[in-house]
């Protein structure tokens, strides 16, 4: 209880800094100095304390939004794996829960986006939710395999249960792995998909539906999307790289644990961000191609695994 | 005690019937009639419900009629108790919401037919799930079709009303016509029509008899339960009948195939060959998937709802597939956890699905048009409508923390015990039905993302919607109503399972010791594959939002809000024609699955000067799909049906002297065979 208590503060404290890594190592791939890697906080500040402006049209649905969206992405974070078997059990820690309720915060973020009335919006509610629908099923099928491995589909035990893992089943994982990168690139609006730099209306999808926010509620949205990316890099860089994992739960464990996952974290955060860096963004009719490939991985992962 | 609360059920309806059509003069008594009664009747069903479900008692009831085979059956266990529940459940929150909604038809139509016929019809449901003997069966179940029949064409002073009427009486008269061969198979192998005698029987049979019966079993029953490519008729009957008559045909009446389903397949028939389950669960992935695709493409907002009970249907298909193809593995406790997941999501499918008809029923009352294009911003003059359609809708996608979660989560694990099994054959099977649900779910959430978006949110787009008021409490209550439950059914998800797994341990395939799938709140299955609490989901999440908010408005107290208008990129104002439209919305969806939804799209340009083509008068881009069921599938048994009867038309020349030429050579052929055979 009281480590669940513990993720819930400290992980979304730590969620900035994850997309304060990636903005420095684009900077740098662009020969730019770039903002310092806790320039995220600095914004948040500010956004906190600016004043609001909202629009005459939005009703309720685009008031309480950011708050849903924060509060979904904070009890995520729970659920995934940072130190090891101390916290298994958690009662919704179960990945489909996980990921429906991802797709419960997308949801009411796509009805935000049309609340307002603005082209905009609306258009950016619409292909968030096209490429949602097809994420969907990746993310389900590139961490089945992994569940079956484990024979559970509890995430943070599958985490625990990975490290026992035979170097055969790296193979299945393998590919699984290589799904699973394609799910975060989508799901946390990354290039080829999106690109959170830009506000583009021929290309832009995230930014579109938040385009109306302002002050407290963009602040929220913001740090949900940072708690959202630090979800994905925590959950692939202990579901699929285990080691450092423990089995104990006195402090000196837990914190060296702990430090592991974020090291594994800041790796995956900038093979990310190099990945962004070497490839352009897709048209939008292309990127089904994308996805179509993700979930094949899945698939191969999953025959592979029970061909194991 | 069964058959005591049945009595007065069938008497409140059959009362109801009665004087509903006796006041058809005056209307507004006729229609209080016809209500109340039908609320009284639909409370005792509940109750009788409840009873059974608690009780767990198994109760026969025949009434020897004159008549040679046919005999008044009644069979209540507990599947039926279930079902009756559900029905009871459903009926109640639309008898309430007729009592409002029937008064926009008052100086149109006959309301006492209407009420007489509504009563009838909720009888005959409650009369389906308890019947035990076929003829007696097939009996109740075509009253079901004619009366709702009858209710479809309710509006018939509109012409596609009259149309889709047709096609329904067409359509369930074909499947009944299979149910009616299927069961005179079952007579001519085991002399007789009681189900339990059958099922007693049911290991005499020859198996080419007993696959011959299942395909036509499910070619009818599956017609009812719009199982696709035999749903045609479903999108149109349920957008023409009236609001809460819809809610009541996708929310139970469909159901009774599947009731019938589980019956036949789960309780009759003993050691079922593989094959059965496998066809159910493609169909179930195939009527998922392509069910939820073409509601995507719809902007009809009922004609959408009606596409996704055919998804729906999918999805309780696929738990009945599993449960069918363990069964025949020997894996009788995995096909308890899957029979359990389609009963389940049927309770889910009728609740949700019956607020979103009545949501809908409430939005077309007060605009006139079903056309989600004409609707917008009905969220600030209709608040509780919205409420409550946004309640069903984040139900139907399937997302935590409702109850739509709960049984697509249940559908979703007895998929995933599938794909661990070790042939590779069956292993790609459930591979595919998983994907079909994993991308069902994806898509139907982008669907009502459309269908609530569209319609309540961003502003007006035309007067009607503008004027809009809420409707009346009448209205409003059985929607809340119905909410509550989605809500109540999500919270409770482990209880349910506990009464389910009860209600699945008493097909006789299944020994009850071997069903376990609930620890108190929490749903854990498989020895602890994987585990599920919904209440503490709930509490969480309602603990940390309401905290995040207070941390909010503590940390930006000193800030202002400001109320302007939305951003128009220095334009000059934005228009209602601006916003994003149903079409616009699934306009993408469309094109990457294009391939089965044939878009066409013809542009009409009108040029300022003809010929320097850049600067466009006018611009009109027409964007249809192809119905490819439609067009491929029916005309062209229609055009083959056609050309048959012309055929045939050309021994009806009208020559007396040639039918004389026919009856005298039947008569020859007759004389010989009764000679020779």
């Amino acid at each position: 209880m009281l480590l669940i208590i513990l993720k819930l503060i400290l992980l979304p404290l730590l969620a900035p800094l994850g997309v304060g890594i990636i903005r420095k190592v684009k900077a740098m791939m662009q020969s730019r100095p770039g903002a310092s890697i806790i320039q995220p906080y600095f914004d948040l500040w500010k956004l906190f304390h600016k004043n609001e402006t909202i629009s005459r049209d939005a009703s309720w649905i685009f008031l309480v939004t950011p708050y849903i969206l924060f509060a979904i992405s904070c009890i995520v974070l729970i659920a995934v794996p940072v130190f090891g078997k101390a916290e298994i059990h958690v009662p919704f820690g179960d990945f489909l829960t996980v990921i429906f309720l991802l797709a419960t915060g997308t949801f009411f973020l796509a009805l935000a986006g049309i609340d307002v009335g603005s082209p905009f919006g609306g258009f950016g509610s619409s292909r968030e939710m096209t490429l949602a629908a097809l994420a969907e099923a990746i993310l389900i099928f590139t961490l089945l395999p992994v569940a079956f491995l484990t024979d559970t589909t509890n995430i943070a035990m599958m985490a625990v249960l990975a490290t026992n893992l035979s170097m055969i089943s790296y193979f299945a994982l393998l590919f699984a792995f290589l799904g699973y990168l394609i799910a975060l690139f989508v799901e946390t609006g990354r290039i080829p998909f999106d690109n959170a730099a830009t506000h583009l209306e021929l290309t832009m999808i995230h930014e579109a539906m938040i385009l109306e926010y302002s002050g407290k509620r963009l602040a929220l949205i913001e740090w949900a999307n940072a708690n959202k990316l630090f979800f994905f890099a925590l959950l692939g860089a202990n579901i699929f790289f285990p080691s450092g994992l423990t089995m104990y739960s006195d402090t000196m464990s837990l914190l060296l644990a702990l430090v592991m996952s974020l090291f594994k974290v800041g790796v995956l955060l900038v093979v990310v961000a190099l990945i962004e860096s070497v490839i352009a963004k897709y048209r939008f009719f292309r990127l089904p191609d994308i996805l179509l490939t993700g979930f094949v991985f899945g698939i191969i992962a999953i025959i592979a695994t029970n061909a194991l | 005690m069964s058959s005591t609360l049945f009595t007065i059920l069938l008497s409140f309806f059959s009362v109801g019937a009665l004087l509903s059509l006796f006041w058809s003069q005056k209307k507004t008594i006729s229609n209080l009639c016809s209500n109340l009664f039908a609320i009284a009747g639909s409370l005792t069903g509940i109750i009788l419900g409840a009873f059974i479900l608690v009780t767990q008692e198994v109760t026969s009831l025949i009434f020897v009629t004159g008549l040679p085979l046919f005999s008044l059956s009644l069979r209540f266990d507990m599947l039926a108790g279930y079902f009756m529940l559900i029905i009871g459940l459903i009926g109640l929150a639309s008898s309430l919401f007729g009592m409002g909604y029937m008064r926009q038809y008052f100086k149109l139509y006959n309301i006492g037919l209407f009420g007489f016929f509504y009563n009838l019809f909720l009888l005959s449901l409650f009369l389906v799930v308890t019947a035990s003997n076929g003829l007696y069966f097939l009996f109740v179940w075509e009253i079901m079709s004619l009366t709702s029949f009858f209710l479809v064409i309710f509006e018939h002073k509109h012409h596609d009303t009259i149309k889709a009427g047709i096609l329904y009486f067409i359509m369930t008269h074909v499947g009944t016509m299979f149910l009616l061969a299927a069961l005179l198979l079952l007579y001519g192998a085991t002399h007789t029509f009681d189900f339990w005698q059958i099922r007693v029987l049911a290991g005499t049979i020859p198996d080419w008899l007993k696959d011959t019966v299942f395909v036509f079993a499910l070619l009818g029953f599956g017609t009812k339960a719009g199982i696709i490519p035999l749903h045609i008729w479903l999108p149109k009957a349920h957008s023409a009948a009236p609001s809460h008559v819809s809610a009541l045909m996708s929310g139970v009446m469909i159901k009774m195939g599947i009731f019938m389903l589980f019956r036949l397949f789960l309780d009759i028939f003993p050691n079922i060959p593989l094959w059965w389950g496998i066809v159910v669960l493609i169909i179930g992935a195939c009527s998922s998937l392509l069910g939820v695709l073409y509601a995507l493409a719809e902007h009809d907002l009922k004609r959408l709802l009606a596409y996704h009970s055919i998804e729906n249907i999918g999805i309780i298909l696929l738990g009945l597939g599993s449960s069918m193809i363990f069964f025949s593995l020997q894996q009788p406790v995995l096909a308890a956890l899957a029979a359990l997941a389609g009963l389940f999501h049927t309770l889910n499918h009728a609740v949700f699905k019956s607020l979103l008809f009545l949501g809908a029923g409430s939005v077309i009352s007060q605009t006139g048009t079903r056309n989600l294009e004409k609707y917008g911003g009905l969220i600030k003059v209709m608040p509780y409508t919205a409420l409550f359609f946004l309640v069903g809708a984040v139900a139907i996608s399937g997302l935590p923390p409702l109850n739509g979660f709960a049984s697509e989560w249940l559908t979703f694990q007895s998929l995933f015990a599938g794909v661990q099994d070790p042939r590779i054959g069956l292993r790609s099977l459930f591979l595919f039905a998983g994907g079909a649900l994993a991308l069902t779910g994806g898509l139907a959430a982008a669907c009502f993302v459309k269908a609530f978006g569209i319609t309540f949110l961003a502003r007006p787009r035309s007067t009607e919607s503008k004027e809009a008021k809420e409707s009346s409490w009448m209205l409003v209550v059985p929607m809340g109503f119905l909410a509550v439950l989605c809500v109540a059914i999500g919270f409770g998800a482990g209880n349910v399972v506990a009464i389910l797994e009860q209600v699945v341990a008493q097909f006789t395939l299944f020994r009850p010791s071997e069903i376990v799938a609930h620890e108190g709140s929490t749903v854990v299955i498989q020895n602890g594959f994987a585990s599920m609490n919904m209440p503490i989901l709930i509490l969480t999440l309602i603990a940390v939002t309401s905290l995040v908010f207070l941390l909010t408005r503590w940390v930006s107290r000193k800030q202002k809000v400001v109320r302007d208008v939305t951003w128009d990129g220095g334009y000059t104002g934005l228009l209602p024609f601006m916003e994003i439209t149903a079409t616009a919305f699934s306009r993408s969806l469309v094109l990457i699955f294009k391939g089965l939804f044939q878009p066409t799209q013809q542009k009409k340009l009108e040029y300022i000067d003809a010929n320097i083509r850049y600067f466009t008068k006018t611009h009109e881009i027409n964007f249809a799909t192809k119905n490819v069921f439609e067009v491929y599938l029916y005309q062209p048994l229609l055009a083959v049906s056609i050309m048959l009867t012309k055929k045939v038309k050309q021994i009806q020349g009208g020559n007396l002297n040639a039918y004389i030429l026919y009856i005298f050579l039947t008569l020859i052929g007759l004389f010989f065979w009764a000679r020779y055979f």
